[in-house]
């Protein structure tokens, strides 16, 4: 990973420095000279911006701790100190809250630009399952978050999802009670949440770190999936290139940012969080965050018993499985070449699996009841047949478009 | 090369992924006309006459049941609010005891920090008084009802920033009571027939009338009418407030902000685009 290094210290202190931790030249190779082909697209901005939301969370997170009280007594009322008494208290909470929206918004992008140019495939599979665990612990993290506010739906989305651990079998009804602390929701589940809540962001920044290692040792793919044949030609510094357009493509992000945070910053949230958690009254309609809708719509679409395996246990393993299953991906896609862009068949499949999430995402904020519940199951069968038919299947029918030889040439051809 | 179509596209994903989310709420409500308030849009502001208009309604009407626990005093003082001075603040508050078990006898006069004292003692007083139901506490109620779109005009919602849903229902709710309930629906003992309260059977009486309130007439102003009408939309609009008093400190930076930041993205982009010029990507 070294060879790319230019940097000769400058002066005495940081020769010094440099031979007993090389903290300059490590952020010279790595955060300046690294090699970057020349043809990212924009899409390619979201890893910078799930970085910037990552430091948006933490550092307002930080600060709402502060002044927090995770007690079922006092939660509720703490918040809205919070937004009431506590100088710029309303904006922190409201870019925490608007943030993990974004964050997912952001996170979404960057898997399906993933999925799109392919970029789980060799070498970068262990880039790819440690994206996937990222995505992972982001859910469990804003689902803990969710709780805090101790609202009817924080509440209730404790209840409903901690449930569905209990159709484990054997270990189910022993870890639903070490997930609540106790046999239902209560003071317990609210103080070990807080406290996970507090913890996970940190192990995702670790994660993260490790992401980006393993970006930075085959470095990273690009639109048209051809690897960098020659560095000179293929590839530019990160630094000033990919700095100054990631900073740009993170100033736009923060443009809707900022006009739900300002403007509208109940309008991704359900109102019924503004009532506080009551056990005995359950809501008309439970629904997660948006974010989760797709996942919900797939748990809630097996209502029927497979064989011996109850309809609730099958359920979850739908539900896990959809997000387990991403973990396959690298392998489930048996094509060599990476882009969509010249893979004629991939790319309506492609699109038509999109459609087919954004489907689940509306399916899941549905009633289930008459025709949403037809339609989710065919979505969430699609959504497995995508996987493990489509994928492993295109690979072997499909004749890909011929592929440029390098990224320099295709550049070159594009050119006017 | 800046590529308009992939940020169009970007936009649009996400807008797709985050739209339904306004449709899981109930689906059975009838429709609610959207008022016109001066705290909507990104230039919102609180009128203050009508916040002391709809706080002088909560406080001889609504206060009498609902509690507002979150509210202090003080805050009836703070700018972008009613606009009380300290003085009345004070005064305002010394017109109420306030349970204090370290006061002498256990209660003592107001002060501005102290928050608004319930109107009962305990939730079962209040479901006494009430006829088993619980009037809910007024300090955020404005935000936790809301009003449901069919599709596909909430799409609409998030580009206008439509936040004052709460408002409408309440200023319909207040205005929804029929004297009889329609043929065929079991009205319960107790219960009043309202069009848009989930279940049409709801425990509080018509609350407001024609009359009820008199406003004072500053010099000068134009009298404003003494109808349910008014009443219920000067009161909507202070609950607004109350769930949400920071509201016009908070439009006004996001408008600086929002600003800064599209003069600062063009910046950044023609500075992206200096640093990249000669280069084929």
């Amino acid at each position: 990973m070294s060879e790319h290094s230019t940097y000769t210290p400058g002066s005495g202190i940081e020769k010094w420095l440099d031979e007993r931790l090389p903290i300059i030249r490590f952020s010279k190779e790595h955060l300046m000279d690294f090699p970057t082909p020349k043809n990212l697209n924009y899409w390619w901005t979201f890893g910078a911006i799930l970085v910037m939301c990552l430091g948006i969370q933490i550092v307002t997170g930080v600060i709402l701790a502060m002044h927090y009280t995770p007690n079922i007594g006092m939660a509720f009322d703490s918040v809205e100190h919070i937004r009431r008494d506590v100088n710029g208290g309303r904006m922190i909470q409201s870019f925490h809250a608007v943030g993990a929206s974004m964050f997912f918004a952001a996170v979404y992008i960057h898997i399906f630009r993933g999925m799109y140019f392919g970029s789980y495939k060799a070498p970068r599979e262990i880039l790819w399952i440690l994206g996937v665990l990222i995505f992972l612990l982001m859910m469990a993290t804003a689902f803990m978050g969710y709780v805090l506010p101790w609202g009817q739906m924080s509440g209730w989305a404790a209840t409903v999802i901690t449930n569905i651990f209990a159709a484990i079998p054997i270990v189910g009804t022993p870890l639903l009670e070490l997930l609540r602390g106790g046999f239902s929701v209560g003071n317990p589940t609210l103080n070990r949440f807080f406290s996970l809540h507090y913890l996970l962001p940190f192990v995702i920044a670790a994660v993260v770190a490790l992401h980006i290692w393993a970006l930075h040792v085959p470095g990273n793919n690009n639109p048209i999936g051809v690897d960098v044949k020659d560095t000179k030609r293929d590839t530019l510094p990160f630094h000033p290139y990919y700095t100054m357009k990631d900073a740009f493509g993170m100033v736009l992000f923060l443009i809707p940012f900022a006009w739900f945070a300002f403007f509208a910053p109940d309008i991704l949230g359900h109102p019924d969080n503004y009532i506080q958690f009551n056990s005995q009254v359950t809501p008309a309609h439970i629904v997660p965050e948006w974010y989760f809708l797709p996942f919900y719509a797939i748990l809630r679409a097996i209502d029927f018993n497979l064989l011996f395996i109850d309809s609730k246990l099958l359920g979850v393993i739908f539900f896990g499985g959809s997000i387990l299953i991403l973990f396959f991906l690298p392998w489930l896609d048996t094509s060599k070449v990476r882009s969509g862009n010249f893979r004629p068949m991939f790319k309506w499949f492609y699109w038509l699996f999109v459609v087919n999430f954004v489907a689940l995402t509306y399916l899941g904020a549905q009633p289930a009841e008459g025709i949403y519940v037809i339609l989710s199951k065919i979505c969430t069968a699609y959504y497995f047949i995508h996987f493990i038919v489509i994928l492993p299947v295109l690979g072997r029918i499909e004749t890909p478009r011929p592929l440029p030889t390098s990224i320099s040439e295709s550049v070159l051809g594009k050119a006017h | 090369m800046f590529n308009t179509k992939t940020i169009l596209a970007a936009v649009a994903l996400v807008a797709s992924l985050a739209l339904p989310a306004a449709a899981q709420e109930g689906h059975s409500t009838p429709h609610i006309d959207k008022q016109s308030w001066s705290f909507a849009g990104i230039f919102g502001t609180y009128d203050q006459n009508q916040l002391q208009r709809g706080f002088q309604v909560f406080r001889e009407v609504c206060s009498n049941c609902h509690s507002a626990r979150l509210i202090a005093f003080r805050t009836l003082a703070e700018e972008g609010g009613p606009g009380f001075s300290d003085e009345q603040i004070k005064a305002l508050a010394a017109e109420y005891e306030i349970a204090d078990p370290t006061a002498d006898g256990g209660v003592r006069k107001g002060v501005a920090a102290d928050f608004w004292p319930s109107p009962f003692a305990t939730e079962q007083d209040a479901r006494d008084a009430n006829g088993g139901a619980l009037p809910p506490d007024f300090s955020v109620l404005a935000k936790a009802r809301g009003v449901t779109d069919a599709f596909p005009f909430w799409i609409f919602n998030y580009f206008t920033g439509y936040s004052e849903g709460g408002p409408d229902y309440i200023h319909a709710l207040l205005n929804g009571y029929h004297e009889e309930a329609p043929e065929g629906f079991e009205l319960a003992e107790g219960k009043y027939y309202n069009d848009y309260f989930p279940g049409h059977a709801i425990g509080m009486g018509p609350p407001l009338a024609d009359g009820l309130v008199s406003y004072e007439v500053a010099e000068g102003e134009a009298e404003v009418p003494l109808t349910l009408q008014q009443y219920s939309t000067d009161v909507a609009a202070f609950m607004m407030w109350m769930g949400e008093p920071h509201l016009a400190g908070r439009k006004q930076t996001g408008f600086v902000v929002l600003l800064f930041l599209v003069l600062f993205a063009g910046l950044m982009y023609a500075t992206k685009r200096r640093i990249w010029q000669g280069i084929e990507h």
